[in-house]
């Protein structure tokens, strides 16, 4: 789907989101950051989950390993930012390309229970792990930085840049002859596979950059909330969401969790603050079963039903023109 | 004898306890038109999984060109050349007829080729095969006759050496049958070896230059169609005693 002219949106999106940190209070960026985050996260699921078509409960596991990454490298040398990201996109898309091989035989809530179960072992594995502070977790000082108003607002700016190219990646692929190959997984391995698509590869390269991409949205977590521990890293909400915006918004393209998670994200953050926190995992819950039971193709799936529909009315129209004529 | 196109040797398929195979032998020419039947369950469509990887076979070999291939995944045998239809129609249901026939076209090809290359010669082969009109339909909304006539064109999109149909002619009428027939004739002047599964006696007796009859997983007659209709072997699997 080519809305508008991706990159020159892409350029204005991110000249507007460092000017917005000169105007607007730290309270913003905060919001602003957890949606992007959400945004990285669902756009990574769907590379999995919507083009590809397998069911990934353990998104939590990755974001996490991503941030435990960043405590690691903290804990060590203390390296600068643009050396942890890359870092936790290493680590977590050799977690992700190991975790395929391991499970991608398993189809269906086989796999998708598979994935959970991963995640459950990598939490266990962070809570007895001295060094980056086990169960009590581990603090992050975090230094001033240059030119930004704050260092939130400097991490919000890093995160407009990375959901860009998070989501010009996923589009990349989308379009893409990889992408074409996923589609076709998707709706038929078997079939993949007698029509010449090395079905293995393409799911491989399916689960390494979902994992390397979720990683990076782990990458910066740590120093977003200065102290990590198991159970904030491995939250229930972080692989809610990875799983409900992309429902939301739809899963067969691109677009759709970018959709799904400025919604549903901007829903969580108002709610946060005008109701209360405990709120969201309830207001997800309600969203999800209303979007699949009632559009399971998604926000994305109704404007495409309307667009089609309009379009026969305007064929319908002119056609009766041409008979009255 | 010059080298067959496709050469199984002595292959056994077994589900469980049950043999599906049991020791096949049969070669296919190049260029040539072959038919393989047999009562329901007497194991064609598992020779097909077998010959083109989507099942693995226990014992035996199968030998492509000359190649070994038994150990090859589908993606790689589709690539060296052989390509199949689905017995039970396998569309790829979100996309088009179209784009049903461009995986094949760009995934299967020797060579890479720009789209509109695609588009155009996923084109032609729909206009062969009679679907050029669904084009742009929703794969996954056809009628189950078009979706065999679907299977058949996404098998022809991969450019095969060898054309497996597992009953593309199932439900069809006899003018149906007659079209899809010359097309069949049609690829196969072009050199292309075909292997045609089917239960519809006439279309299979008149395509077919010689024929392997299978039953309860055992070669039971090989042979050209008339002596196949003579044979009292194949007469008793058809009918019983
Ligand atoms: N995946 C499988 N698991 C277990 N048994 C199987 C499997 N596939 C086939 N069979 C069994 O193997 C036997 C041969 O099946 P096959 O589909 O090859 O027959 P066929 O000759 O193609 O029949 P038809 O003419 O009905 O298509 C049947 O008894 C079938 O039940
Ligand atoms: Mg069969």
């Amino acid at each position: 789907m080519r809305i508008a002219p991706f990159w020159p949106l892409a350029a204005a999106t991110f000249v507007i989101g460092v000017a917005a940190t000169f105007y607007f209070n730290e309270y913003y960026f905060v919001a602003g950051y957890l949606v992007l985050q959400g945004l990285i996260m669902a756009t990574a699921w769907n590379i999995l989950g919507g083009f590809t078509g397998y069911v990934n409960f353990g998104s939590a596991g990755f974001f996490a390993m991503g941030a435990y990454t960043s405590v690691v490298l903290y804990t060590a040398i203390n390296p600068p930012l643009f050396v942890v990201i890359p870092a936790a996109a290493v680590v977590c898309g050799l977690l992700g390309l190991g975790a395929g091989y391991l499970t991608l035989r398993l189809r269906g809530v086989y796999f998708a229970i598979a994935t959970l179960a991963m995640a459950i072992v990598l939490e266990t594995l962070m809570v007895n792990w001295e060094y980056v502070g086990g169960a009590i977790g581990a603090f992050i000082i975090t230094e001033d930085v240059p030119f930004f108003a704050s260092y939130n607002a400097y991490l919000f700016v890093l995160m407009l840049a990375l959901a860009i190219g998070s989501v010009a990646l996923a589009r990349y692929l989308n379009f893409s002859r990889i992408g074409r190959g996923l589609a076709a997984i998707r709706d038929d391995e078997v079939a993949a596979e007698c029509a010449g698509v090395p079905t293995l590869r393409l799911k491989l390269i399916s689960t390494t950059v979902m994992g390397a991409m979720m990683g990076v949205a782990g990458a910066l977590y740590p120093y977003f909330v200065t102290f990590v521990e198991p159970v904030s890293a491995f939250s229930l909400i972080v692989a809610v969401n990875a799983i409900a915006m992309p429902m939301i918004g739809g899963t067969s393209t691109w677009v759709g969790p970018v959709i799904g998670a400025l919604l549903l994200g901007s829903v969580q953050e108002w709610t946060k603050v005008n109701i209360s926190s405990e709120l969201n995992l309830l207001i997800v819950g309600v969203l999800l079963v209303g979007f699949v039971a009632l559009a399971p193709q998604g926000i994305v799936g109704l404007a495409q039903k309307f667009a089609a529909w309009t379009r026969e009315q305007r064929e319908k129209r002119r056609g009766d023109d041409s008979a009255t004529a | 004898m010059t080298q067959p196109l496709l050469d199984v040797q002595e292959l056994s398929k077994h589900f469980g306890g049950f043999t599906a195979l049991d020791q096949v032998s049969l070669h296919v020419g190049k260029g040539e038109r072959f038919g393989l039947i047999g009562p329901n369950g007497s194991g064609k469509t598992t020779m097909i999984n077998c010959i083109s990887g989507a099942l693995l076979n226990e014992s035996g070999r199968v030998l492509f060109q000359g190649q070994d291939v038994t150990r090859l995944k589908p993606h790689q045998r589709t690539r060296l050349g052989i390509a199949r239809s689905f017995q039970l129609p396998r569309p790829f249901s979100s996309m088009t007829v179209l784009e049903n026939l461009c995986i094949p076209l760009e995934y299967a090809a020797k060579e890479r080729s720009r789209l509109a290359r695609r588009q155009e010669e996923a084109m032609a082969i729909l206009e062969l095969i009679g679907l050029a009109d669904k084009a742009h339909d929703h794969s996954g909304g056809l009628t189950q006759i078009d979706m065999r006539k679907l299977e058949l064109a996404r098998a022809m999109a991969a450019k095969p050496d060898l054309l497996i149909s597992d009953e593309a002619m199932a439900g069809l009428s006899g003018s149906e049958v007659d079209e899809i027939l010359d097309r069949l004739f049609t690829l196969n002047e072009r050199g292309v070896g075909v292997i045609m599964i089917e239960h519809v006696m006439k279309a299979v007796m008149r395509f077919s230059q010689r024929i392997v009859v299978l039953d309860a997983g055992a070669k039971i007659a090989e042979g050209t169609p008339d002596e196949i209709v003579n044979n009292p072997l194949v007469e008793k699997a058809y009918l019983g005693e």
